[in-house]
């Protein structure tokens, strides 16, 4: 479970988030909707602390991520992470890329790690492109290659942070359908996106951010059909 | 047609001079990026203000010319009484003129390597060190590489320099030779041949790697 109670955070003078209070369940797809600047990617790179906070707490499963005494690299091992932008290591091939943390991190044999590698690869499709470098990856094939190797470390949560909004259009629906394969299976994740339809369909429930406040949440049949606060409807009609 | 007094003696003298470069150079760019190394990692992850000491030593070593430097250290080292040969000056200063240029080559490949890499890297639980070993260097290697085979080659032919402590490396050596055959040009045209062929592997070799690199991109 993961517990967000009272969440500020500045950036200089600049508050991007001010109190935020979220907790989601096992299990629970959670996204994140809302305009730019609005406090929502802050919020993703704050749960695996990324970013600091400067006041509030957040608790994965119990420990308190921002605490003084938790181990972050050990935390860090069980909430995955994808990012808007390519990140893939790019003096690796695929499966390095995915067995990389797995023996590095969790001490993993390679045999092993590849083995894991191979499936998770599989998995999202790119079970054909081991040995290729990621320079060589269409942008869809490189954000399916970070989701696989974000799940290579068997995290129990996974943080998306508007993964398809770089995409040319006609790769965002490859990635998507990835997200709803692990949504599927039971996955608990937080997805900041702005992909409506997404939101919609797979999420359990719809958070609305607004100029760092979390205006309204709900199940997405309340966001999407009777919003109540009415920045959560103007926001909804200029993106329909 | 053409007639030279060098033998095969004057030769082999240049070639001793040319052994005596390369030593040098060695020890100068071994122990330069190993330093520059470390001080590049320094500058680049630590608040500047805290690495402003440093970075104020490195920029004498890069302001001050070289020359001045191994007359300096030379001397330095004798007045203080550390009885150190001129091979061994030599090596040090060289060594820390070309640290102080490779700090700002490892920095700068450093910085190169994009934040969200590195941030992709350290949330899959990598330690900061795991990131550096794994991502950053091999990722600032490929940015920094022809700028530090440039180092090299400048250090070879500035490693001439060190003929002013007495030591015979190849520029010296012909020096030596001009005033005895008095055939100058035969004799720097020699000179350089020997020189080039120092330095044509090295080239060769950056661009072989950043070729293999480039393919993989």
């Amino acid at each position: 479970m993961i517990e967000i109670e009272n969440v500020h955070k500045s950036f200089g003078n600049l508050e991007v988030l001010k109190g935020i209070d979220l907790t989601v369940q096992k299990g629970e797809v959670v996204s994140v909707i809302g305009g730019s600047g609005s406090g929502k990617s802050t919020l993703l790179t704050c749960i695996n602390s990324l970013e600091k906070i400067d006041s509030g707490r957040i608790l994965v499963d119990g420990t308190e991520v921002h605490a003084k005494s938790t181990d972050l690299n050990k935390l860090r091992r069980k909430i995955g992470i994808v990012f808007q932008q390519f990140n893939a290591f790019p003096h690796l091939t695929v499966l390095e890329n995915v067995t990389l943390a797995p023996r590095k991190v969790k001490g993993m044999a390679r045999q092993e790690a590849e083995e894991i590698a191979v499936r998770q690869l599989t998995h999202v499709g790119l079970g054909d492109k081991l040995g290729v470098y990621p320079g060589r990856l269409s942008g869809g094939q490189q954000q399916r290659m970070a989701i696989a190797r974000a799940l290579a470390m068997s995290p129990e949560y996974m943080l998306f942070d508007e993964v398809t909004s770089a995409l040319d259009p006609q790769l965002v629906g490859e990635v998507l359908d990835t997200l709803k394969m692990l949504a599927n299976e039971g996955m608990t994740m937080i997805c900041v996106t702005h992909e409506m339809g997404f939101a919609r369909d797979v999420s359990n429930r719809v958070a609305f951010f607004h100029k760092g406040v979390m205006a309204e949440i709900g199940p997405p049949e309340q966001i999407f059909g009777a919003a109540q606060h009415p920045e959560t409807q103007k926001f909804l009609s200029s993106v329909r | 047609m053409f007639d030279t007094a060098m033998t095969l003696n004057d030769l082999m003298f240049l070639i001793k001079g040319a052994g005596m470069t390369l030593a040098v150079t060695a020890f100068a760019v071994t122990g330069g990026t190993l330093l520059g190394t470390l001080f590049g990692v320094i500058r680049s992850q630590i608040n500047p203000w805290l690495a402003l000491p440093l970075t104020f030593v490195l920029d004498i070593f890069r302001s001050v010319p070289l020359l001045i430097q191994l007359i300096l250290a030379n001397a330095f080292q004798a007045i203080a009484g550390f009885g150190w040969p001129p091979f061994t000056t030599s090596c040090i200063v060289l060594a820390l003129y070309t640290s102080a240029y490779c700090t700002e080559i490892v920095r700068g490949a450093i910085e190169a390597v994009p934040t969200v890499t590195r941030r992709a890297a350290r949330s899959l639980g990598m330690t900061w060190g795991q990131d550096m070993t794994q991502i950053v260097f091999p990722m600032a290697l490929r940015v920094g590489l022809p700028s530090w085979i440039g180092l090299t080659l400048g250090v070879m032919k500035d490693s001439a320099l060190v003929l002013w402590l007495g030591i015979i490396e190849l520029l010296r050596a012909s020096q030596i030779l001009v005033t005895r055959l008095q055939e100058p040009l035969f004799v720097l045209l020699v000179a350089g041949a020997i020189y080039f062929a120092l330095s044509f592997p090295i080239a060769r070799l950056g661009g072989r790697l950043e070729k293999r690199w480039r393919e993989n991109d």
